[in-house]
C-alpha cells in the first residue's frame, strides 16, 4: 500500500537504466547509479545537465522515459509523489503562503492521519533542530530568505523521508549565509541519518558537503567519487575544469621510466605517475592544478617537472594568496597560485619565468577530448 | 555671501517637500470629483426623492419625509425583491462551477494558447450587453439548437420550451456575467507558484488534498473578487429578465424599471433603489466577513 512504501521503504536509492527525453532532447541519458542509505550525495553539473529532471524523477514529478527507481526493495518508479518515501527542499522553498510556519511543517504529518498531540511534538522538535521555535505562528512572508530556507529543510526532514532531495537548495542566499547553511545542512544531515541526495551547480557547495559527487554533463555521469578523488584524479577534461580549475596541456607520450610515464609538452619532457594516466593512446592532456605550481625568475633553482619560456602575463593579489596567468611559447596561457607565506618579492608583468612542480602532482586525461570542456 | 545662498537652498527644499505632500491628494482630485458629481450627489438626491410625495399633476412631487414609501415600496415588490436575490446567487454559483475550471486551465494546462484563450474570455465584451442577451434568445428559442437537442434526446417535452422561463433568466445572467468571475479567477490562480501544489504532492497530499489544502485558499482572493463582480451586477439587472424572462421571473431592477418610466412614480423607485443598494451591501459585507477575505483581497 501506497502509504507503507512512504514509511517502511528504506534502503539504498538505486537507479536503473534511468532515461527522459523532452522531444529530441535527452536530458537524462540512460543514468544508472546507486546512492549509499544514509549517504550525502551531490548531483553536480552546469544548468542543463540532466540534474534537476534526475531529482525530479526522483520525486515522481517527471515520469521517467524508461528505466526504473527502487529505494531499496521497492520499485518507486510508477508510484505517485505523495506515495513516495521521498521528502523534497525545493529550490525557492515553495512554503505555503497562506499557512503558518506551524502547519506548513506539519502539512505532510497530517496528511497521514497522525494525532495532534504527536505533531505538535514533531513540529517543536525540528523546529529547535533548525533553531527557529520562535517562528512557529508566522507566516512565509514574514521570514528571511535563510529562514524560509530552515523552515523548507524543517518541513521536509519531520516526515523522516528515506531520501531528502534538495533542489539548489542554497542558490537564493547571499555568500556569507550559503556557508553557513552549507555546514548546518551537513550537521542535520550528521544528525538524523537520512540519505541526502543535493542538486547544485556549485562545485564548492558540492565539495563541502557532500560525501560523494556524481558530476553530471549532458545528461551522463562524467565521474563519481568522493570530493578529494574528483580534484586530485579527474578522470575527463570535463570534471577537471569544473570542479576548481586545470591547467590541461596537450602532449604526447615519448617514453617510459619505471612507474613514470614520460611526456613531451611543446619539447618540455616531463614526467608523472602511470597509475594517475587516464590515456589511451600516445596523445595525452597533462594536467596540473594552479596550486600545485612553483613559479620563480628564470634561473633561480627548479626542480622536479619544468616548463620554460613563460611570461607573466597577469598578476591579481587575493589576500591569501597571489594568482598569476604565465604566457607560454606555445601561445597559451597557465594559471599559477601562489600563497603568499614568504618574504620573496613578487614577480612582475613582464618578467621571464620558470613554472616547476612535483612529478606526483601531474594527471593525464585522454589527448583525444577538448582541454576547454567545462571549463568557468 | 555663502551664508545666504544656504539659506535660499533650504528654502527651495521646504517648497519642494511641500509639493511633495500635495501629490497624494492632486492625485486623488480626479476622482474624487467624479465621484461626488456622479455619485455622492445623485445618491443623495435619490435619498431625497424617495420620501416625496405626488404633488397634483403626474411628474411633480414635493418633499414631505414619507419613510412610509420605503414600507409601502417593499411590501408591494417582496416577491421580486427575494428573486432578485435568488437569481444572483444561482447565477453566481452556476458562474463560479463553470468558470473555476476555465481559469484553472487556462492558468496551468494551456501552454502556448493562453492568450488566445484569454482573449476568447473577453470577446464577448466586443459585442454590447443587449445584443448578446438577444442573441441567447435565439439560442435558447423555439428554433434554436439547445431546445432541439434537449427534445431530440427527450431531455424537455414537445412543448416545453425554455425562454420566457426563470432557467433562461438564470442561464442569461451566467452567461453575461461569466467573464467578470473568469477573470479574477485566472489572476488569482495564475500567480500562484505550482511548485507550491508539487510540494503539497511531494508531502503527502493527493490530487483533491492539494486542491482543498493549497490550490484553493491560494486563489480566495480570485473566488471573492469574481462572485462579488458577478453578484452585485446580477442582482441588480434588468435586461435579462425583460428579455428572457416572462412576468413570473421579473427582478427588482425591472420594477425599479416600471415605476421610473412606465408608472412615473420616482418616490418609490427611488425607495427601491435604496433598499437594494443597502440590501447588496449588507450582503458583501457578511459574505466579505465571512470568507475572512479582507487580509487576501
Amino acid at each position: 500500500m501506497a502509504q507503507d512504501a512512504s514509511t517502511s521503504a528504506r534502503g539504498d536509492l538505486i537507479l536503473r537504466n534511468l532515461t527522459k527525453t523532452f522531444g529530441d532532447f535527452v536530458a537524462v541519458d540512460d543514468l544508472t547509479l546507486t546512492i549509499a542509505k544514509g549517504s550525502f550525495f551531490a548531483l553536480l553539473g552546469p544548468s542543463g545537465c540532466g540534474k534537476t529532471t534526475t531529482l525530479r524523477m526522483i520525486a515522481g514529478l517527471e515520469e521517467p522515459t524508461s528505466g526504473s527507481i527502487h529505494v531499496g526493495t521497492t520499485e518507486i518508479t510508477d508510484m505517485k509523489p505523495y506515495q513516495r518515501p521521498v521528502n523534497t527542499v525545493f529550490q525557492n522553498y515553495a512554503l505555503f503562503p497562506h499557512l503558518s510556519i506551524y502547519e506548513n511543517i506539519a502539512f505532510g504529518l497530517r496528511r497521514r492521519g497522525i494525532s495532534n498531540d504527536l505533531i505538535k511534538e514533531q513540529v517543536d522538535k525540528v523546529l529547535n533542530l533548525v533553531e527557529l521555535p520562535q517562528l512557529a505562528q508566522r507566516k512565509p512572508a514574514q521570514l528571511s530568505g535563510g529562514q524560509q530556507q530552515r523552515i523548507a529543510v524543517a518541513r521536509a526532514i519531520v516526515n523522516r523521508p528515506a531520501l531528502l532531495l534538495l533542489d539548489e537548495p542554497l542558490g537564493a542566499l547571499d555568500l556569507k549565509l550559503r556557508r553557513q547553511m552549507q555546514i548546518e545542512l551537513k550537521w542535520i544531515q550528521t544528525e538524523i541519518g537520512i540519505t541526502f541526495v543535493h542538486v547544485t551547480h556549485d562545485q564548492e557547495e558540492a565539495m563541502t558537503m557532500a560525501d560523494t559527487i556524481a558530476v553530471m554533463n549532458n545528461g551522463k555521469i562524467e565521474q563519481l567519487g568522493s570530493p578529494d578523488d574528483l580534484y586530485d584524479s579527474p578522470k575527463t577534461a570535463f570534471v577537471a575544469n569544473f570542479l576548481g580549475q586545470s591547467n590541461l596541456i596537450p602532449g604526447t607520450i615519448s617514453g617510459n621510466d619505471g612507474d613514470n610515464l614520460i611526456v613531451d609538452l611543446y619539447g618540455n619532457k616531463i614526467a608523472m605517475p602511470k597509475r594517475r594516466s587516464s590515456a589511451t593512446g600516445a596523445s595525452i592532456l597533462a594536467g596540473i592544478r594552479p596550486e600545485k605550481f612553483r613559479i620563480a625568475p628564470v634561473g633561480k633553482g627548479a626542480t622536479g617537472n619544468v616548463l620554460n619560456g613563460g611570461v607573466v602575463s597577469d598578476i591579481s593579489y587575493i589576500g591569501v594568496s597571489t594568482q598569476y596567468q604565465v604566457e607560454m611559447p606555445w601561445g597559451k596561457e597557465l594559471m599559477v597560485f601562489e600563497q603568499n607565506d614568504d618574504d620573496s618579492d613578487f614577480l612582475k608583468k613582464g618578467e621571464p619565468v620558470v613554472l616547476s612542480w612535483e612529478p606526483m602532482f601531474t594527471f593525464g586525461l585522454d589527448g583525444s577530448q577538448d582541454a576547454s570542456a567545462g571549463a568557468h | 555671501m555663502a551664508f545666504l545662498h544656504v539659506q535660499k537652498t533650504t528654502n527651495k527644499f521646504k517648497s519642494l517637500k511641500n509639493n511633495r505632500s500635495l501629490i497624494p491628494y492632486l492625485l486623488l482630485a480626479p476622482g474624487l470629483i467624479w465621484l461626488s458629481i456622479f455619485f455622492i450627489f445623485p445618491i443623495l438626491q435619490l435619498g431625497a426623492t424617495s420620501t416625496k410625495t405626488p404633488a397634483g399633476e403626474i411628474g411633480f412631487f414635493e418633499q414631505t419625509y414619507r419613510f412610509q414609501n420605503y414600507i409601502d415600496a417593499f411590501l408591494a415588490s417582496r416577491e421580486q425583491f427575494y428573486r432578485s436575490f435568488l437569481y444572483a446567487t444561482l447565477a453566481t454559483i452556476l458562474a463560479l462551477a463553470i468558470a473555476y475550471p476555465l481559469a484553472y486551465a487556462i492558468a496551468f494546462k494551456s501552454g502556448r494558447y493562453k492568450n488566445i484563450l484569454l482573449v476568447m474570455v473577453i470577446a464577448p465584451f466586443f459585442t454590447s450587453f443587449l445584443l448578446r442577451t438577444i442573441a441567447w434568445k435565439q439560442i435558447l428559442g423555439e428554433e434554436g439548437p439547445v431546445v432541439s437537442v434537449l427534445r431530440a434526446i427527450s431531455i424537455i417535452g414537445d412543448t416545453t420550451t425554455i425562454t420566457a422561463t426563470p432557467f433562461a433568466v438564470v442561464t442569461g445572467l451566467t452567461y453575461n456575467f461569466l467573464p467578470f468571475m473568469t477573470l479574477p479567477l485566472y489572476a488569482s490562480l495564475e500567480r500562484i507558484d505550482p511548485r507550491t501544489m508539487e510540494a503539497a504532492g511531494d508531502l503527502y497530499a493527493n490530487g483533491l488534498t492539494t486542491f482543498r489544502k493549497v490550490t484553493l485558499p491560494l486563489s480566495m482572493p480570485g473566488v471573492v473578487a469574481g462572485t462579488l463582480l458577478t453578484f452585485i451586477p446580477a442582482s441588480g439587472d434588468y435586461i435579462n429578465a425583460a428579455i428572457l424572462g416572462d412576468p413570473k421571473s421579473k427582478m427588482l431592477g425591472n420594477v425599479i424599471d416600471a415605476y421610473y418610466f412606465r408608472i412615473v412614480d420616482y418616490p418609490t423607485a427611488a425607495a427601491l433603489s435604496f433598499m437594494l443598494m443597502v440590501a447588496i451591501l449588507i450582503l458583501v459585507t457578511l459574505y466579505i466577513r465571512r470568507t475572512g477575505a479582507e487580509e487576501l483581497v
